[in-house]
């Protein structure tokens, strides 16, 4: 199947509306020496025979065991409705909507997309997506770099691994000079904080909850990291917005997160959805698309692309980021689902989430040999000190149909016997007990 | 045509559109409030269908391909085939946790998606013949960073330390863009009076001082350079690496490969080539395939093929530049290439780079008389005029893009290549039918007359849309970025 719709009698046509032979002759200037040596490819498959192959390697992947893995991309559930509308293929065959007047649709959708992610993350201006999480978090990074003009860049250690090794992967060629803080006790050291906070520093980074869950109120801290002139992130978990305080109530600058548990599928990690809020003052740093509002000339309220000056396709290598296709279509499903839950259902969410964990923690930490970490308070994920080695335990709990957790021993030294566990709205009282029945059993 | 309120505008207290019901767990005590944020998020409350009714009605006012043609050169805007967002959706793909196969006993609780992730490698390697690919890149920008962070590595590993990334003025603005994120200074090659990269301005910016040299090929103005071994050849000859820009990747399908043409490092853009839809502005995906001497550099993690015919993550790579995505690239979007590129099979692609050059041709030869063509020759799959005649009759290329809107057609890309003054680039793709063009062709015709006799008819449009032309001057200088509360 190729999709082409022309007969023998267009090709001739047209052929002779070019005045050429054949259509080999278009490609006279690719010299013969040049041509493909080898283009060994199957022989083309039927829409079914494909689907049916598909089909089948699908089968093989196992998504029917009870998911406790959480670590930054969460299994929640999807109402059907994002499904339907960004099904659309009016949505989603479209492009760049560089051109307001046929793209206005895709346009206000953005424009309230970045209005929902300001009012979730208590900041002023948001920008159309990004790709992930973890690019999202570098590019608030290079923006405090430029808005500082220093390099000195401070991380919490509760942050992703893979995000911290993503910035360290993009920054190879860069002068920054990175500093580490450990985590204590589940939370940010402010004691090694203010160690290396100083007048050098452009950033200093953290992530809420953070990797292990444990949620925190930065607000003392970012008070000093602006004393010192530096700019604050966080990286936060868009659920938990519904009732965690906000980085604008603490007074960060950039937020950033992934916005995945916005009603976009796990889909073995990606597409996913970078997004990112930021001060009023930091608007022009900021990378990539955003849509503003302006009017026609009759006056009437119409939506476009703006603040393109700071972009690749007219600013070249002087450009805030080299971003151009980004993420709309997974932004368009979170601006559904959040337009779906609606206030009440976005506090239902966060609290169901909150709520089960805590059943979780109670019902995990009645099992003999098990510790469950609360020096912290947590969200929705929260940690366990086991017995015996977590990949072990783990291992076990495959066979028992559980996906129980994420083995922290991965990313973190000395910590082959915990386990992070995330327990999202979906999984019922009943999943909770066969997982602590089985885990008992395992130990 | 009536305009649609915002979504804040709707909001009703009250209304539900969705909820969770009842929760079936005791309640524990509530978070410390100094966790919590003090007011509710002001997040609309509308009922399901409000919502539905919403997003239903703001769908329809765009244009897609489903709906018009959408000759946005550069962007390749095929059809969508509609099968494989069936396959994308199969629940085994969609709802698998990406941290699943790095789970100690985990790895068979991914076969099928890292065979997909195998299989898409190999078939790209032969598509372009390069030697390994790297899907992780999240789009095509994306995967130009990628590509010159590789050849930073690669350079780095020499110990050769070199400052500059040479683009043609052509390029697109990503090239310069990325080689400038990852640390680089560009040097610009003008383009001659014969469409081509001028050759002795490239000779005397390569030095040893040159890390690589970035082009597109097909190049912007659609135009296939025969120069291109010797450019390679040069570059090599001076210690550079060759960077393929994928972007027109269409037009070569099965008849040239950016492997046998001499180039190092490529990027392709699966939502341009193989058929992945565009998303509104993305998801897209950007993998990058190299030649041997850069697999080491890859990102990771890799996937292998182990001898029981089973797949695994492969992190062992210490020279790897490290990790570039989170995971193993835009899974969802790759997968919907790997159905096309399987659909359509050998035969298929090569009649899509065929059928996609003679549309892009046959447009040229239709509408050369109408328009000036600033470079005769014959193009590949996207042809590039310039509205200078028209302009003396003060109608520019955004007017013809927003007659063309009114007349129910997706406007060509406009004002890029940034070398051709009044740019109209148009790249039909092989999905559209001789009668689409036929249409599109007699309309531009029908532009064309109009800015001799009657512009005043090009310039007032759009007329029929559902807004006219917007202030985006006051759209920049008094930013109104988001939705303003009155409470």
């Amino acid at each position: 199947m190729n999709y082409v719709a022309h007969t023998k009698e267009d090709i001739q046509q047209m052929l002779s509306a070019i005045g050429a032979k054949s259509i080999e002759e278009l490609f006279k200037d690719i010299p013969a020496s040049l041509r493909a040596k080898s283009f060994n490819l199957p022989p083309a498959k039927s829409e079914f025979a494909v689907t049916q192959a598909l089909s089948r390697l699908a089968d093989k992947n196992a998504t029917g065991l009870v998911n406790f893995v959480g670590a930054g991309f969460y299994d929640h559930f999807i109402p059907a409705a994002v499904d339907a509308l960004s099904s659309r293929s009016e949505f989603y065959t479209a492009y760049t909507p560089y051109q307001p007047e046929c793209s206005q649709g895709w346009l206000q959708a953005i424009y309230e997309y970045q209005s929902l992610i300001c009012e979730l993350t208590g900041l002023d201006v948001s920008n159309a997506s990004l790709y992930d999480g973890g690019t999202a978090l570098f590019e608030a990074m290079m923006m405090a770099l430029r808005h500082t003009g220093r390099n000195k860049v401070i991380l919490d250690s509760g942050i992703n691994l893979i995000y911290r090794t993503m910035l360290y992967t993009y920054s190879s060629n860069l002068s920054i000079e990175f500093v580490e803080i450990p985590v204590v006790h589940g939370q940010s050291s402010r004691e090694e904080l203010y160690k290396y906070l100083d007048e050098r520093t452009a950033a200093v980074i953290f992530q809420n909850p953070n990797f292990f869950g444990a949620v925190d109120d930065h607000s003392d801290m970012v008070e000093k990291v602006h004393q010192c002139g530096a700019l604050a992130i966080a990286s936060v978990y868009p659920v938990s917005l519904g009732i965690l305080k906000t980085p604008g109530e603490m007074g960060f600058d950039i937020a950033t997160g992934e916005g995945q548990s916005l009603g976009i599928p796990l889909s073995f990690g990606g597409p996913y959805l970078g997004f990112m809020a930021a001060r009023t003052a930091l608007a022009r740093q900021m990378p990539g698309r955003i849509v503003g509002a302006t009017v026609d000339s009759d006056g009437k309220r119409g939506f476009v692309l703006t603040l393109q000056t700071r972009e690749q396709h007219i600013r070249r290598e002087k450009a805030t980021s080299n971003i151009c296709s980004n993420e709309a279509l997974c932004a368009l499903r979170a601006a559904i689902f959040v337009s779906l839950l609606g206030r009440q259902g976005l506090i239902e969410l966060a609290e169901h989430n909150y709520q089960k964990a805590e059943f979780a923690k109670e019902t995990l930490s009645r099992i003999p040999g098990v510790q469950v970490k609360r020096s912290s308070p947590t969200f929705n994920e929260f940690t366990i000190l086991l017995p015996r080695h977590a990949n072990e335990v783990v291992h076990r709990m495959i066979e028992k149909g559980f996906a129980c957790g994420f083995p922290l021993g991965r990313f973190y030294k000395g910590m082959d016997n915990y386990l992070l566990i995330a327990v999202t709205e979906k999984r019922t009282k009943e999943e909770i007990r066969r997982l602590a029945d089985s885990l008992e059993a395992v130990l | 045509m009536i305009q649609i309120p915002l979504i804040f505008e709707q909001h009703k207290q009250g209304c539900r559109g969705f909820t969770y019901g009842p929760l079936d767990v005791p309640a524990a005590k509530s978070l410390d409030s100094k966790y919590c944020r003090a007011a509710d998020a002001r997040i609309p409350c509308l009922s399901e269908l409000s919502v539905v009714r919403h997003y239903t009605n703001l769908s329809r006012l765009n244009f897609s391909v489903d709906t018009n043609f959408y000759p946005l050169g550069s962007c390749t805007m095929k059809y969508n085939p509609k099968f494989t967002e069936r396959v994308a959706a199969l629940e085994g793909f969609a709802q698998l946790h990406p941290l699943l196969p790095q789970l100690a006993g985990g790895g068979m609780l991914a076969q099928g998606s890292l065979e997909v992730l195998y299989e898409t490698e190999k078939l790209l390697c032969e598509i372009t013949g390069m030697d390994a690919f790297t899907l992780q890149p999240l789009a095509g920008a994306h995967g130009e960073l990628t590509g010159v962070m590789l050849i930073a590595a690669y350079h780095k590993d020499k110990g050769s330390r070199r400052k500059y990334i040479i683009v043609p003025d052509s390029s697109h603005g990503t090239n310069p863009s990325s080689a400038a994120i990852a640390g680089y200074q560009v040097k610009v090659i003008p383009t001659g009076s014969d469409g081509y990269m001028d050759l002795e301005a490239y000779k005397k910016a390569l030095d040893s001082e040159v890390a690589a040299v970035m082009l597109t090929c097909p190049d912007t103005l659609g135009i296939f350079n025969p120069q291109i071994k010797q450019i390679a050849d040069l570059a090599h000859a001076a210690g550079a690496l060759m960077y393929y820009d994928g972007a027109n990747l269409n037009a070569l399908l099965g008849k040239a490969r950016p492997g046998d043409l001499g180039f190092d490092v490529v990027h392709i853009n699966l939502h341009k080539t193989f058929a992945t839809p565009h998303g509104g502005g993305g998801p897209g995906a950007g993998p990058v395939g190299v030649n041997k001497e850069l697999i080491e550099f890859l990102p990771i993690s890799r996937v292998i093929r182990r001898s029981d015919a089973t797949f695994a993550l492969d992190y062992n790579h210490p020279k790897s530049i490290g990790y570039i995505a989170p995971f193993y690239g835009n899974f969802g979007v790759i997968l919907k290439a790997y159905a096309y590129i399987l659909a359509l099979g050998k035969e298929g692609l090569i009649q899509a780079a065929e059928i996609a050059v003679l549309n892009a041709n046959y447009c040229q030869a239709r509408l050369k008389k109408y328009y000036e063509l600033p470079f005769e020759k014959t193009c590949m799959h996207e042809c590039v005029f310039s509205a200078s005649r028209q302009v003396k009759n003060g109608v520019h290329a955004l007017d013809i893009a927003k007659y063309l809107i009114d007349q129910g057609y997706h406007p060509p890309t406009i004002y890029f290549p940034l070398i051709v003054k009044e740019a109209l680039m148009i790249e039909p793709t092989e999905t559209e039918s001789k009668e689409t063009l036929d249409a599109f062709i007699e309309t531009m015709i029908r532009i064309a007359g109009l800015a001799e006799k009657e512009p005043s008819a090009v310039t007032a449009s759009p007329v029929h849309m559902p807004i006219k032309r917007l202030d985006e001057v006051r759209a920049a200088r008094q930013p109104d970025l988001r939705w303003k509360f009155q409470e």
